[in-house]
């Protein structure tokens, strides 16, 4: 297991290098340049800037010097936050969207999980009918018009929480961009569990557990609930990456300093540094949580032998 | 015999309803189950056999429509609630599967699933009831208990898991052991092994076995009592030495012709019942076996025949008077 680790995290090593160039070679491809967009400056003031970031040393000389601060840690100054480098940008939003994206995460694994097991268990009922119905509502329903919407109703008009904002982390402030962010996920996972759950109760050895005179409460956590697991941990390794970076339109409706928001500013300002780092880091967690995934199959499965 | 079965089926269906109109599995069944007996039951595949198993448990699909009666000792299981129901499943009543491959749960170590029944049934503690796995095992032929114990199913080979579904089933130490086909999965030598065990358990507990299978050469060495199936219905039900002398239904006197003889002089041809089984959403208005029938009379096309006792313990369903024979002068 751990050798198995230890080789997964080193084969990340050139996924990651594969991700860095290229995302390096189509900002630099992109026309015009971090310091020549809106204002004027005179040429010698341009010139001096660029030559402090290197922007006048040929490509492949800033993509060496790039890779070798990377592989120190460094991710760079920003071009577009003068004075601030990329490292400090990441470190001052990652915890707000990681609190927001664990939070929603857990919300939506207890919820989604229990009805879609419910709706499975029932099935064919009203409960299943009404909590497909929810489901399908909730995936279609796009972020953009359930958030302001829950704004509008539990902020404005309740009174009961805070409309946005982020002061130091407060739970009320955590919780309508959390249920906003979790949502869609709530829904996808409730729709997943019915199906495995489904799909496992109709398997031979369900049947078994019957006829072995188990009350259904057994036959369920113990022996129908870990064999469902697999095809949401599938899931769940991309989703939880993407969650914790940050959505950009919970971000913007709730005003919240996270990471997702600079991604869109920085690609348009050519913020190079700024667009790399936040690239790196969702593809190294994107890997981080595959592997992460794949060792929940080796625990949840006792069949599954990782070599 | 004067104590009465414990189990009584009279008039048992199972049907399925379908866009083709309803399937019928299993047809007006009357079957008992005495004390200790080993009873066989046979029949080929869509002969409706194992739904008759799996009725009894009332483990059918869904979507099943049962009607009849299964009366085990006071309580009518069609009628019982679950939390009863779940009383007499593996506790009085237990069964074992066809393919010990899936019937197992995968994710669970063999000890967990062989005592969970045991905590379930009997109030014993965890480690009386790993105790109890343990001996259950080594009366199932299967050594180093405490070991196997702990493995997962697919650290064991077929034979094995099968023997381990046997414990399970008899851990509880029920009345009755309803067998669907447990040897067909498995390598011919493992099938006589597990064969051998049944009777041996059987001896040993006094448990009666319900064994069902395609086999009549399986059913000639262990069973007591056969009972042949043919599209739903019991066609014929006797003692097994009194069926393969004096077949009294046409169908088991062709299954007997069909099964290949060692001592038979070469080059023999092996008979075969001409025809195909009848369709269960579209069965003929009288006798299913009818049409495939070398004894047919006109009335047979038209009345399906009742399962009458032809002589004492020995049931048929067949319009047909008078020996039989017809086949064994064609085939000299």
């Amino acid at each position: 297991m751990l050798r198995y680790t230890v080789r997964r995290l080193l084969g990340a090593i050139p996924t990651l290098l594969v991700i860095v160039t290229l995302a390096f070679l189509l900002l630099h491809a992109a026309p015009g340049g971090p310091f020549d967009a809106a204002k004027r400056m005179l040429p010698e003031i341009q010139k001096s800037i660029e030559a402090k970031y290197h922007l006048d040393e040929p490509l492949w000389r800033q993509y060496l010097r790039y890779l070798g601060d990377l592989a120190r840690g460094d991710l760079g100054p920003s071009f577009q936050y003068r004075g601030t480098s990329v490292n400090e940008i990441i470190a001052q939003g990652l915890p707000v969207d990681a609190t927001i994206g664990l939070t929603a995460i857990t919300l939506a694994l207890v919820v989604g999980g229990a009805v879609g097991v419910n709706a499975a268990l029932r099935r064919g009922s009203r409960w299943d009918y009404g909590s497909m119905a929810f489901a399908v509502a909730g995936i279609s329903t796009p972020v953009f018009v359930v958030a302001p919407l829950m704004i509008l109703i539990f902020a404005v008009t309740l009174h009961w929480l805070p409309a946005g904002d982020w002061v130091g982390g407060s739970p009320s402030h955590l919780v309508l961009p959390a249920i906003a962010l979790a949502l869609p996920y709530v829904a996808y996972i409730a729709r997943l569990m019915r199906g495995s759950t489904i799909e496992v109760l109709n398997s031979p050895f369900i049947r078994t557990a019957r006829a072995k005179g188990l009350p259904l409460r057994l036959i369920v956590w113990r022996h129908a609930l870990r064999p469902t697991l697999t095809p949401l941990v599938s899931f769940l390794g991309p989703a939880i990456a993407g969650l914790l970076t940050g959505s950009i339109v919970v971000e913007s409706v709730f005003g919240l300093p996270g990471i997702g928001r600079h991604f869109i500013t920085a690609a348009l300002n050519r913020d190079y540094t700024l667009v790399i780092g936040i690239t790196v880091l969702y593809g190294a967690l994107i890997i981080l949580f595959n592997l992460l995934a794949d060792l929940c199959y080796a625990w949840i499965d006792p069949r599954v032998r990782l070599r | 015999m004067s104590a009465p079965p414990p189990l009584r089926i009279r008039g048992l269906s199972v049907g399925y309803p379908s866009d083709h109109g309803a399937i019928q599995a299993v047809r007006e069944v009357d079957l008992d189950v005495a004390a200790g007996e080993f009873l066989g039951i046979v029949g080929e595949s869509g002969s409706g056999k194992t739904q008759l198993l799996l009725a009894i448990l009332r483990l059918s699909a869904p979507h099943a429509r049962l009607a009849g009666s299964i009366r085990y000792r006071e309580q009518e299981l069609l009628q019982l609630n679950v939390r009863a129901l779940n009383q007499v499943r593996g506790n009085r009543i237990s069964m074992v599967f066809q393919d010990p491959m899936t019937a197992l749960n995968p994710y669970l170590r063999i000890g967990r699933q062989i005592t969970e029944v045991l905590r379930v049934h009997r109030n014993v503690s965890g480690r009386e009831a790993e105790r109890r796995g343990i001996e259950m095992l080594e009366s199932v032929h299967i050594p180093e208990g405490p070991r196997r114990m702990r493995q997962y199913p697919h650290e064991l080979s077929g034979g094995m898991r099968q023997r381990v579904m046997i414990a399970m089933a008899l851990i509880a130490e029920p009345e009755i052991l309803l067998a669907d086909e447990p040897s067909t999965a498995l390598d011919v030598t493992v099938q006589a092994q597990i064969l051998s065990l049944f009777q041996e358990l059987r001896a040993r507990t006094g448990t009666a076995i319900v064994l069902v299978t395609h086999d009549l050469g399986v059913i000639a060495e262990v069973a007591d009592r056969v009972a042949v199936m043919y599209a739903g219905r019991i066609m014929e039900q006797a003692p097994i030495h009194e069926l393969f002398a004096h077949p009294r239904h046409p169908y088991t006197e062709a299954l007997q012709q069909s099964i290949p003889r060692i001592d038979a002089p070469r080059p023999t041809h092996l008979a075969s019942i001409g025809g195909a089984p009848p369709n269960a959403a579209a069965l003929p208005a009288g006798c299913a076996f009818a049409p495939r029938c070398i004894y047919r009379m006109p009335i047979c096309e038209s009345i399906d025949p009742p399962l009458i006792e032809a002589a004492p313990g020995h049931w048929k369903a067949c319009h047909h008077q008078g020996p039989l024979g017809k086949l064994r002068s064609e085939a000299a």
